[in-house]
């Protein structure tokens, strides 16, 4: 599992890693049933607290991403995710209708903003 | 193996009120901080701001002149034995004996430590790539650092207290000493209280942090939360302004013209509705870092991710 840890931009490091799995999760890169790290081991590569790691993997854990098996450690739940298809569409739509109205707010073409989405996730990509 | 023995819920250290006066300088004025056990607490601060007088007192090296310091719920001026033998220390000088070879100075180090661990040292030893028969006065910088560490470690202390363990080291003497660090945190549960003016390395390890500038604490609490209740509105204005905006819970403004932007520390959405207020639109909102943060809290005394400006004169 390749994670970049930045402690340049503000985003909390919990953070950073529970965004970070997710996408993993949901680019495919962790598959269902995957187990990830253990704690302590991730704090050690990344050199950062465990404290901070254990925080990360409650939060993957209470949005249903990752499930604790007891005794054991820490796997990518079955389905990803626990959302189905028409909520996870209900909560984008959300998202797409702030963006679609700032965009025409400041006179930017729909054309102009799906390009912007494009390059936005190719930014996202994890590197290396 | 000693397992860590402090009562459930009481601090690793408690401060209350602690100054601290050199001739006419307030080294510390009203230091107030708890460090709970399996924390670590980092310290932050330029040069002079008083992190190593803070430091000093929780080693029993300074007596509280107003105030109380207690360690294990002891006073280390009154009961250093107790304290100290529960603690690891790595000083910023490193003042190890120069003619000692490293096998002498681990050795000379274990007779005054019941709890050594001697494989364990051993395993730091090669881990650190130190040569047993080197003299001290011939090691790098690095690794009197290294060996310096080793003998806060070796003997297993549940209290890890470290004064700017990577001042003046390269990149990777710096990594080196994080993972170990790191490693001792996770391996075994052990409190950390260190101080650095290296913000990265704060941000890495903490999970609380206390911002000092002239001997007072400007800003403590849990890193993550710092991180998440600081960030930058940028405004924009119809017609620029007569005056820079003032937003409640803005602690910096820069900017001019029709746009400016505020490091802001409040309620979003009472922000927001101030911005409204003042005829503005928010056009961006934006994380700050830690960097950016003590910027702002301490006002003008900069801290670079590399180095730090002399003390403040």
């Amino acid at each position: 599992m390749q994670l970049h840890i930045s402690s340049k931009d503000g985003v909390p490091i919990y953070r950073q890693i529970v965004n970070q799995v997710k996408y993993l999760v949901g680019s495919g890169r962790l598959a269902p049933g995957e187990e990830l790290p253990p704690i302590r081991l991730l704090a050690e590569q990344l050199v950062i607290n465990p404290n901070t790691v254990a925080r990360a993997y409650a939060e993957l854990e209470h949005a249903g991403v990752v499930t604790k098996r007891h005794g054991s450690g820490t796997y990518v739940s079955d389905n990803g995710s626990p959302l189905n298809r028409a909520e996870k569409v209900k909560i984008l739509a959300q998202r797409a209708d702030a963006l679609v109205a700032e965009a025409q707010h400041l006179e930017v073409e729909i054309s102009e903003l799906l390009e912007l989405v494009r390059e936005r996730h190719r930014a996202m990509q994890p590197k290396g | 193996m000693n397992m860590p023995t402090s009562s459930p819920g009481q601090p690793v250290i408690a401060i209350n009120g602690l100054s601290r006066r050199f001739k006419s300088k307030l080294a510390l004025d009203a230091v107030s901080l708890n460090v709970q056990s399996g924390q670590v607490f980092g310290l932050v601060g330029a040069n002079g701001a008083g992190k190593t007088t803070l430091i000093k007192h929780v080693l029993g090296l300074l007596k509280a002149e107003s105030g109380c310091v207690r360690v294990f719920g002891r006073d280390p001026v009154a009961d250093p034995v107790a304290v100290l033998s529960r603690v690891g220390f790595l000083s910023e000088d490193r003042d190890l004996p120069s003619w000692m070879r490293v096998d002498e100075l681990i050795r000379y180090t274990r007779a005054f430590h019941a709890g050594w661990d001697a494989a364990y040292a051993e395993r730091l030893r090669e881990q650190f790539q130190l040569d047993p028969g080197e003299r001290i006065k011939h090691l790098s910088r690095g690794e009197m650092a290294k060996a310096g560490l080793l003998l806060a470690l070796a003997h297993r202390p549940e209290l890890l207290v470290l004064d700017e363990p990577s001042s003046g080291l390269d990149p990777l003497v710096r990594r080196e000493m994080l993972e170990a660090i790191v490693r001792t945190v996770a391996g075994e549960g052990r409190t950390v209280f260190f101080s650095s003016h290296l913000l990265d390395e704060i941000e890495r390890v903490s999970d609380r942090v206390a911002m000092m500038a002239c001997g007072r604490i400007v800003l403590q609490g849990r890193l993550d939360e710092i991180l998440e209740a600081h960030f930058r509105l940028t405004l924009r204005f119809p017609t620029p302004p007569a005056a820079p905006p003032k937003l409640p819970g803005a602690l910096h403004t820069t900017g001019g013209g029709l746009e400016w932007t505020a490091l802001c520390n409040g309620e979003r959405g009472e922000l927001k509705a101030a911005a409204a207020s003042l005829g503005a639109r928010i056009v961006d909102e934006t994380p700050a870092s830690l960097d950016e943060i003590f910027l702002a809290r301490v006002g003008g005394q900069r801290l670079t991710s590399d180095n730090l400006l002399p003390a403040a004169r």
